[in-house]
Parts: C-alpha cells; sequence; structure tokens
C-alpha cells in the first residue's frame, strides 16, 4: 500500500486553498474563524494522508494537529470575540474584493515559485506551491485587517502554511519541529490572547490602529 | 441539425420553466412548507398569453421589441449549446464568446426596455443589473478559460462535450473548481439567492424583478420564459461539466441532461434555505470569490 | 554537562523564581544574582577548558558561540545586581513574572548560544520572545500594551518567518549525508546542498531573525518596545537578544559562504546594513527621547553588524568584535537611562536636563557613553567600526565606506545634540543633587570599564577566539 489514503490528498489540499480564500472574503469574524477551524482540521488529514504507511507518529501527529488547529485554537478565538463583542472587520485598509484578487495573485505566485525550486517528484512536491499560498495568505491577512483578532488568525494561516511545508520534512527532522509548530501555535496565541483581552479593556476596542499612541 | 439535436433543444425549451419552480419547491420542504407546485411557471405563463398588454405612453418601440430580443437571444445562445453531450447544432471554434456575447445582447435590451419606461425604479433596476454583469462576465470568461485549458478546443461543444471526460481525468481539481464557479455564477446572472431574492416584491432591494415592472401580458410571459430558460442555459453548462455523457446514446443523453438540470434546480433550492440574501454592496465580492474559484482552476492548470 | 547546566540552571532558577508568594521578597532578587553570577562562572570556565559536545552534537560552543554566551552572560549578572536596586526602588506586586521572566530569558539566549541544531536554535530564539514579553509588560499601563502588542506580533511573524527559513535550509539538505540541519554537518557538506533551497533559506532566515534584531525595515517595533519597557529589560534585548538574533544570522551566512554562494549573500548583506545605518540615521535627528534615541541606535548598530558580515575579510573580525562592543555599550547606557528614568519619571530630554547635576556619576557616565556609542576612540566601538571600516576601502568598495562614514557623522550630530542637552543643559528646578545608589551604578560602571579595555588592549585569549569565529564566517583576522 503506497499512501494510506491514496487520492485525499490533492483533495484536501485544495480546500485548504478555498479555506484562505473564504478568509479573505469575508469580513465576518465568525466566518473566518470557521474557515480557520476547517482549515485545521484539513491540516490534521495530512499527517495520515500522505504518510507511507500508517505510522503511530503520523496519527498522533494529526490528532495532535486536529485539537490544537481544529478545537482549541478556534474556540480560545470564539471566546475572545465573544469577551471583546467584536463581530466584523470594520474598515479593512483593502476591500473583499481586492483582498480576494490578491488571493488569487498569491496563489498564482506560489505555483510560480515552486515550479521554480528544484523538487523531489511525489506528495512533497504536491504539498509546497499550497504552503506558500497559505502563507502568502496569511501574510496579507495579516497586513491588510486592522482588528488585532483578524490579525491573529493571519498570522495562525501563515502558521498552517509553515506547517504544511514542515510536513515535507517529518521524515527527516522528526518531533522536535512538529512540537515547535503546535508549541508556538499554542503560546502564542495564548499570549496574544491576554493582550488582546488587555487591549479590549484598556481601549474599549479590538481596532488595532488605535493603538497610535507610539510614533515618530 | 439533426434530429438528436432537434430533440434536445425542444426538450431543454420544455423543461426550462420548471427549473425556477423545483428551486422554489426544494426551498419550501426544506424550511417546512408546503411551497407553490412546481409547475406554476406554466400556469403563470398561460394565464400570462391570454391577457393583453398595457403600454405606457412614455414608452417606445424599444420597450416593445425587448422581450423579443431577450428571448430571440437567448435561444440562440441555447443552438450554441451541445446539449445532445456531443456538439452543438452550431458551434464553431470560439463560440464561446458568442454565447458570452447573445447573453449580454439579452440583457442589453431588456435593460433599454427598462429605461426606456422613463422610471427611476426600472432606471435602479437596470444600473444594478449593469453593475453585477460587469462582474460576472469576466468571470464567466475566466471558466471558460479553465475550460479551454483542460478540454484543449475553444468552442463550447469540445469544452462540455467529448473531450470533458478526459479533462476529469488528468485535472479533476480544476474541473470542479469550475463547476463551482459556474454555480456562483448561475446564481448571480439569475438573480437567486444569496445574490438577488426572487420572492421578494420589495422594489429598493430588488435587482432583476424591478427592470420588468411595466412589463404585463404577452411581453411579462416571454420575459418570465427568458428568465427560466437562462437559467436552464447555465445549468447545461454546468452538467456539461460534471456530467459527461458523449458515451451515451442520443435519448439516454438527454435524458441525463433533464435529470441534471433538476439536481441543479434543487441545488439551488438547497443553497436559498440555508444561506441568506448578501447586502447589495457585497455583491461584487462574491462574484469576485466565484471567478477566483475559476482563476485557481486556471492556475492549477498551468503548472 | 556545563553545557547542559548553562540552560538547565536559569531554567530551574526561573522555576522556583514564579512560585507564589504573598508578597515581594528579597530571596527572590537573590537567587537572580546567584543564579546569574553561577552561570557567568560556568562562562568562564568555559574559555579556560574547552567542553565538549553534547545531545549527539546539538549541544556544542564554538568560537562565535562562545562570544555571544559571554556577552550575555556579564550583561545578565550585572544586569541582575542593578534588578535589586530597580525592585526596591519600584516595587511592582511580588516582582515573581519580572525574575522569573528574567531568569527564562537567561535560559533561552543560553539555549540560542550553545545550540548547533539550527531548529533548537530557533526553539531557544521563539522561547527569548515569549520570555520578554511579561518583561515589556511591567509597567502594565496603556503605552506598555501597545508596545508589548507590536513587539508580539512583529516578533512572531519574524519567527514565522524563519521558522520557514529553517524548513527550507532542511529540504536543500535532503539528499545530502550527515545529520539533518546540525551547523558542523551543513558546513561540510555545503557545495552539494540545492543551491536554489539553500538561497531562500538565507533569506527567510535573514528576514525572520533580522526581525528580531530590529534591522531595517523591520525595525518598527525597536523604539517602540525599547522606549516602554523598563530600561534594564531594554538594556538585555538591545544587548543579549540582538546578539542572539544576530548568531541566528550568522549561522545561515557560515553555510552559504562555505557553498561558495558568497556573490549572493554579501549583496543583501550589505543592502540591509546600508539602509539600517541610513533609517537610523534619519530618526536619531530630532529625536527628543533619550531611550527611542538609543534604540535607533541600536538600528544602526545592528546595520553595521551585517555590513561587516556582509564585507567579509577582516569585515566579518570587526563584526564579531562589534556584537562584544556594541552588547556591553547599549547595556551600559540604557541603565544609565534607566537611572535617569527612576530620578525623574520620564525619560524624554526634556524632563531631564542637568544630568551631570542632578545625577552626576549617571550624567558624567551618560556624556562618556555617547562618545562610546558613537565609536570615538578610545573606546572599543572605535575599534571595531574602523576595522569594519577598514574592510570596506580593502575590498575596494571606496563609497560604501563614504557612505557609512557620512551617515556615521549624521548620527554622531544627532545623537551628541540630544545627550550632551540633557547632560550638561539648564536643569527646570534647582534640585539638589541625588544621592545615587551604588546597586544602579556597578552595572554601568563596569561595562564602561570594559568598553574602554577593549579599544585600548584585546587579551590574546579573546583574539584568537575573535580569529576563529572570523575564520567561520568566511573572513579572517587582520
Amino acid at each position: 500500500m503506497p499512501h494510506a489514503i491514496p487520492h485525499a490528498t490533492p483533495l484536501v489540499l485544495l480546500l485548504i486553498v478555498l479555506t484562505d480564500l473564504a478568509v479573505l472574503g469575508t469580513m465576518r469574524l465568525s466566518t473566518c474563524i470557521r474557515a480557520l477551524g476547517v482549515q485545521g482540521l484539513l491540516l490534521g488529514l495530512l499527517p495520515v494522508s500522505i504518510a507511507p504507511t500508517l505510522s503511530v507518529h503520523a496519527v498522533g501527529l494529526a490528532v495532535g494537529t486536529v485539537a490544537v488547529k481544529a478545537v482549541v485554537l478556534p474556540w480560545f478565538l470564539v471566546w475572545a470575540i465573544r469577551e471583546a463583542a467584536v463581530r466584523r472587520e470594520i474598515e479593512p485598509s483593502i476591500g473583499p474584493i481586492a483582498s480576494l484578487l490578491l488571493g488569487a495573485g498569491a496563489v498564482a505566485l506560489a505555483f510560480a515559485i515552486a515550479a521554480r525550486l528544484p523538487l523531489p517528484p511525489g506528495p512533497d512536491a504536491l504539498l509546497v506551491p499550497y504552503s506558500l499560498a497559505t502563507v502568502i495568505i496569511g501574510f496579507v491577512v495579516l497586513t491588510t485587517r486592522r482588528k488585532a483578532l483578524t490579525q491573529v488568525i493571519g498570522y495562525l494561516m501563515l502558521e498552517n502554511g509553515i506547517y504544511l511545508f514542515g510536513l515535507t520534512q517529518t521524515e527527516r527532522v522528526p518531533f522536535l519541529l512538529e512540537l515547535g509548530v503546535l508549541l508556538d501555535v499554542f503560546v502564542g496565541v495564548f499570549i496574544m490572547g491576554i493582550v488582546v483581552f488587555h487591549i479590549n479593556r484598556e481601549f474599549d476596542s479590538l481596532d488595532s490602529t488605535r493603538l497610535t499612541e507610539l510614533a515618530d | 441539425m439533426s434530429v438528436a439535436h432537434a430533440t434536445a433543444l425542444a426538450v431543454l425549451l420544455i423543461v426550462a420553466p420548471a427549473l425556477p419552480g423545483i428551486a422554489t419547491k426544494t426551498r419550501a420542504v426544506l424550511t417546512g412548507r408546503r411551497g407553490a407546485p412546481v409547475l406554476q411557471l406554466y400556469y403563470d405563463l398561460g394565464k400570462l398569453v391570454r391577457k393583453g398588454s398595457v403600454y405606457s405612453v412614455t414608452t417606445t418601440w424599444v420597450f416593445r421589441t425587448g422581450p423579443v430580443v431577450l428571448l430571440g437571444s437567448l435561444v440562440a445562445a441555447a443552438l450554441l449549446l451541445p446539449l445532445d453531450g456531443r456538439d452543438a447544432p452550431a458551434g464553431f471554434s470560439g463560440d464561446l464568446v458568442a454565447f458570452a456575447g447573445l447573453l449580454a445582447l439579452g440583457r442589453f435590451a431588456l435593460v433599454l426596455a427598462g429605461l426606456d419606461t422613463g422610471s427611476s425604479f426600472e432606471g435602479m433596476g437596470a444600473s444594478r443589473e449593469v453593475t453585477f454583469s460587469s462582474f460576472a462576465e469576466p468571470a464567466l470568461f475566466l471558466c471558460f478559460a479553465a475550460l479551454v485549458l483542460a478540454t484543449g478546443d475553444a468552442s463550447l461543444s469540445g469544452m462540455l462535450g467529448a473531450p470533458v471526460r478526459v479533462a476529469w481525468s488528468h485535472a479533476a481539481a480544476s474541473m470542479s473548481l469550475v463547476g463551482l464557479s459556474l454555480f456562483v455564477l448561475l446564481l448571480a446572472e439569475n438573480s437567486r439567492v444569496p445574490i438577488d431574492d426572487p420572492a421578494t416584491h420589495l422594489e429598493l432591494t430588488m435587482i432583476h424583478e424591478v427592470i420588468v415592472l411595466d412589463h404585463s401580458g404577452p411581453d411579462l410571459a416571454l420575459i418570465l420564459y427568458g428568465s427560466a430558460l437562462k437559467l436552464a442555459l447555465f445549468g447545461a453548462l454546468i452538467v456539461g461539466v460534471f456530467l459527461p455523457r458523449a458515451d451515451l446514446a442520443a435519448p439516454a443523453a438527454t435524458g441525463v441532461l433533464v435529470l441534471g438540470l433538476a439536481l441543479v434546480g434543487v441545488a439551488v433550492g438547497v443553497v436559498e434555505s440555508v444561506m441568506a440574501r448578501v447586502r447589495l454592496t457585497q455583491v461584487p465580492a462574491l462574484i469576485t470569490g466565484g471567478a477566483v474559484l475559476a482563476l485557481f482552476g486556471i492556475i492549477l492548470l498551468l503548472r | 554537562m556545563r553545557l547542559l547546566a548553562l540552560v538547565a540552571v536559569p531554567l530551574l532558577a526561573a522555576g522556583v523564581a514564579a512560585l507564589p508568594t504573598r508578597r515581594f521578597p528579597s530571596w527572590r532578587t537573590s537567587l537572580l544574582v546567584a543564579t546569574a553570577s553561577v552561570h557567568t562562572a560556568l562562562v568562564g570556565s568555559l574559555w579556560v577548558a574547552p567542553a565538549t559536545p553534547m545531545l549527539n552534537g546539538w549541544l556544542a560552543v564554538d568560537a562565535l558561540g562562545l562570544v555571544v554566551l559571554t556577552v550575555t552572560t556579564i550583561l545578565f549578572v550585572l544586569t541582575s545586581v542593578y534588578t535589586v536596586g530597580y525592585l526596591a526602588r519600584v516595587p511592582r506586586r511580588d516582582g515573581r513574572a519580572f525574575v522569573s521572566g528574567l531568569l527564562a530569558f537567561l535560559a533561552a539566549t543560553s539555549l540560542v548560544a550553545l545550540s548547533q541544531h539550527l531548529a533548537m536554535l530557533w526553539v531557544g530564539m521563539e522561547a527569548t520572545t515569549l520570555a520578554v514579553a511579561p518583561l515589556i509588560f511591567h509597567r502594565h499601563d496603556r503605552r506598555a500594551l501597545e508596545a508589548v502588542w507590536k513587539y508580539l506580533l512583529i516578533s512572531s511573524v519574524g519567527i514565522a518567518l524563519a521558522l520557514l527559513g529553517t524548513f527550507f535550509l532542511a529540504t536543500a539538505q535532503a539528499d545530502v549525508p550527515g545529520r539533518a540541519l546540525i551547523l558542523s554537518d551543513l558546513v561540510s557538506h555545503a557545495r552539494e546542498l540545492h543551491a536554489s533551497w539553500l538561497r531562500a533559506a538565507f533569506l527567510f532566515l535573514l528576514v525572520g531573525f533580522g526581525t528580531k534584531m530590529g534591522l531595517a525595515p523591520m525595525h518598527t517595533w525597536k523604539p517602540d518596545t525599547y522606549g516602554e519597557a523598563p530600561s534594564l529589560v531594554s538594556g538585555l534585548m538591545a544587548g543579549a537578544l540582538t546578539s542572539c538574533a544576530f548568531l541566528g544570522v550568522a549561522r545561515v551566512t557560515e553555510v552559504a559562504m562555505a557553498a561558495g554562494l558568497g556573490p549572493f549573500v554579501q549583496p543583501v548583506l550589505i543592502g540591509f546594513g546600508l539602509l539600517s545605518l541610513l533609517v537610523a540615521a534619519a530618526f536619531i535627528l530630532g529625536q527628543s527621547d533619550v531611550k527611542r534615541l538609543l534604540a535607533y541606535s541600536s538600528v544602526e548598530h545592528m546595520g553595521l553588524l551585517v555590513l561587516g558580515l556582509g564585507l567579509g575579510g577582516v569585515g566579518a573580525y570587526g563584526t564579531v568584535l562589534h556584537l562584544i562592543n556594541n552588547g556591553l555599550s547599549k547595556g551600559w547606557l540604557f541603565l544609565v537611562a534607566g537611572n535617569m528614568v527612576l530620578a525623574t519619571g520620564s525619560s524624554s530630554a526634556a524632563a531631564n536636563r542637568g544630568l551631570v547635576r542632578t545625577l552626576p556619576v549617571s550624567g558624567a557616565l551618560l556624556v562618556l557613553g555617547l562618545f562610546a556609542i558613537t565609536g570615538s576612540p578610545p573606546f572599543g566601538l572605535f575599534v571595531s567600526e574602523f576595522t569594519i571600516l577598514r574592510a570596506a576601502v580593502g575590498a575596494g568598495h571606496l563609497w560604501i565606506a563614504a557612505v557609512m562614514l557620512l551617515l556615521l557623522a549624521v548620527i554622531f550630530v544627532g545623537m551628541a545634540t540630544l545627550l550632551l542637552g540633557v547632560a550638561l543643559g539648564e536643569p527646570d528646578a534647582r534640585e539638589a543633587p541625588v544621592r545615587e545608589s551604588g546597586w544602579l551604578l556597578v552595572g554601568p560602571v563596569t561595562l564602561a570599564a570594559m568598553v574602554l579595555v577593549l579599544g585600548v588592549y584585546l587579551p590574546g585569549p579573546l583574539q584568537t577566539v575573535l580569529a576563529h569565529a572570523a575564520a567561520a564566517l568566511g573572513g579572517r583576522a587582520p
């Protein structure tokens, strides 16, 4: 059996990019979080679907990924929006249409870059363009949205893209990096959450543009 | 035009008015209502044809020719589609541009007719119709471009005919993205939820319905039938992408087409019952989303 | 064993310091100073007797790592003494988060300096980000919040890009023998690595760790964070944390130079270096806040570090020496700025005029510091900046040397205008000189003495280590 689930990987990767685009196209925070949760779930399927054989390591990674990226983080973000009573992105620096077109450009760019890099054939070559696309789109969200929470979502998408790339290296650099990624996401958001909570209390709003007291 | 072509076209023209009925019925059933009968539009058309038309004194011949041009262009567009799953009665290389052009011509006639009344309501509706279609048309071309790349054929007969099965074997992802994108366009071009609500009669929120406020009798019948036919044309595009049927015998292929159209109708109904109508300002974003799907399909093909 | 202890001892102490207590106990600062002293002693022993690599070669100490470790521990032990005086003046609840955050920071920076495995180096770098966040937020007010938010967001993105760069590096190594991501194996097989992946890895690691260093244009968090954090934390960040981040950049540069990518790597480094100098010069002119001024000065010195690295040859030697000089003098100046803030409650120039009269020792240290940090003789920074300049001239890049000199002159004028105004200006109110606490002066005075000594005399062992480090970076001793 060459792959545990043969044809699932391309489909899962496709759906991951669709969740990226969903985040770009919506101004509603709850939709963003839902898309992020779905993306986390899809990411959790990948270690199993690309593993040559169904190993304990792959299953463990899958379970851990789903637990963190599809359950804990979305739950945490939902808690944060309820706590902070924010619903939608007000006045993003660019609108949904421009975001979507930027997203399409990002996907095109990612595939163009991946085509130039030397990649061994196989699942790795499949993962790389999608990983780069998710990284770039995460960066677009991070830089074009103004709410602190949406920026956190962009950061998490960036991390998800890196995770996708990391999957190509699980055989060579085992455990440490998975641990690093999960820990990073978890702790990063934990601290950001505290900050979000304080921003809300201090400024009565989660608008990071109001954080402008410090400037030259 | 062979017998098979004529049969397929006739079947399409006959079943078209059932399509909105199926969508409405699905929506009604899913929301726990009984709903209007599936064949309601046939009754409405029969009733309207028997009535006389009333024309405002401010209107000219433009108003009267609008519905005729609309229906004529849609029937002509239907001739370009490979309805029997193999080839179209009047296909040629590059006919996809003609297809889009005919749809645009029909819309143009309808918009002119609306503007001809001189009513501000119709003007508003016309403006919205044109605005949103300026987003939808590029998206349609992106879908076509993806299909051309996937099938290697620049005519609608090829894009939706025999090469489709081959395309699915090597570009399944792009094909499904294009199908999805076409479905978004179907909702947009035919004023369905979440773009527009065909059931509403609140003029301020309407897009399509408001243009035809002044039409009555047989004119209105032509327009209503035209709308149903347009829905069926888009449905046929989607069926062509998802259900390649070039290997089937002609009657079976036509049967699959009818079945596919019914499924599209159900899908529209399901979408309408789970989604709310979006605000007018967000409609372009939704259509852009559809276009980006097609664009993504193209990127995957260019790899 | 000593290598492990360098990380484990501060980590353990951080755990102990995090134990809840009812009020601020004095044992917590004693623990801080004791741990810092043990750490310094351990690092000192590494100079005398080299340690064997541990954990399958993941932990080892090489010349460059030893330099960073030494700067860190010297700064930390002196800062810990300063912390005793600082927390006595500014008691903030129980000091629990502060002390254990400081110790965790020491553990994380030691991990970075000792990591030979580049993924572990990344983990250490991430840990420093998290350890420092509560320290920046020490004042718990609006401005501190804004600073910590900017710092966390920008650093997290930087560290994420560095992670991607680390993955790229692992991909470049895919078909090459040797242990994955171990520095020595990467260097010894450098020519077999996939060149395009290595280039991508270099760029991402440079931008990622460059963000943590505060290279322009990723420096935007720096003035806000250094301005709002307690001064001793700013000093540790500007001296030790940036050195660790530079170590990350230096590691990937080592691999790239060994792979013969010099023609690709060097212009990029020089570009970032000159841009940082330019940005620093532009923002230093007309600055009105001492701590923000020092932050831009830190941007300047980060620029000098990568500039020297990019010039190669004796420039690499100058860079490593400059790393030491910059680390020590940044600690010196921020601790002096801390004394100023403790006295007046503000770091703005207007509130601190006449520092020589109100705080005579700190005022004098500030004036001396101005000359040290701008690279005037006889301080160490003159030697290292001159070495970098020599590399530029030696390599025939006369225009780089000219631009560098011009920007350094502009920076000198900008800094002198502000700092001399602060030190020698007319105080607002006729305040009597404050008696300065010894705890708060030990640090800056010692650091100043060290920078002065480095300007006139380089000990033999130090020269050997510097030469080894420069050789690893593709350079040589002068």
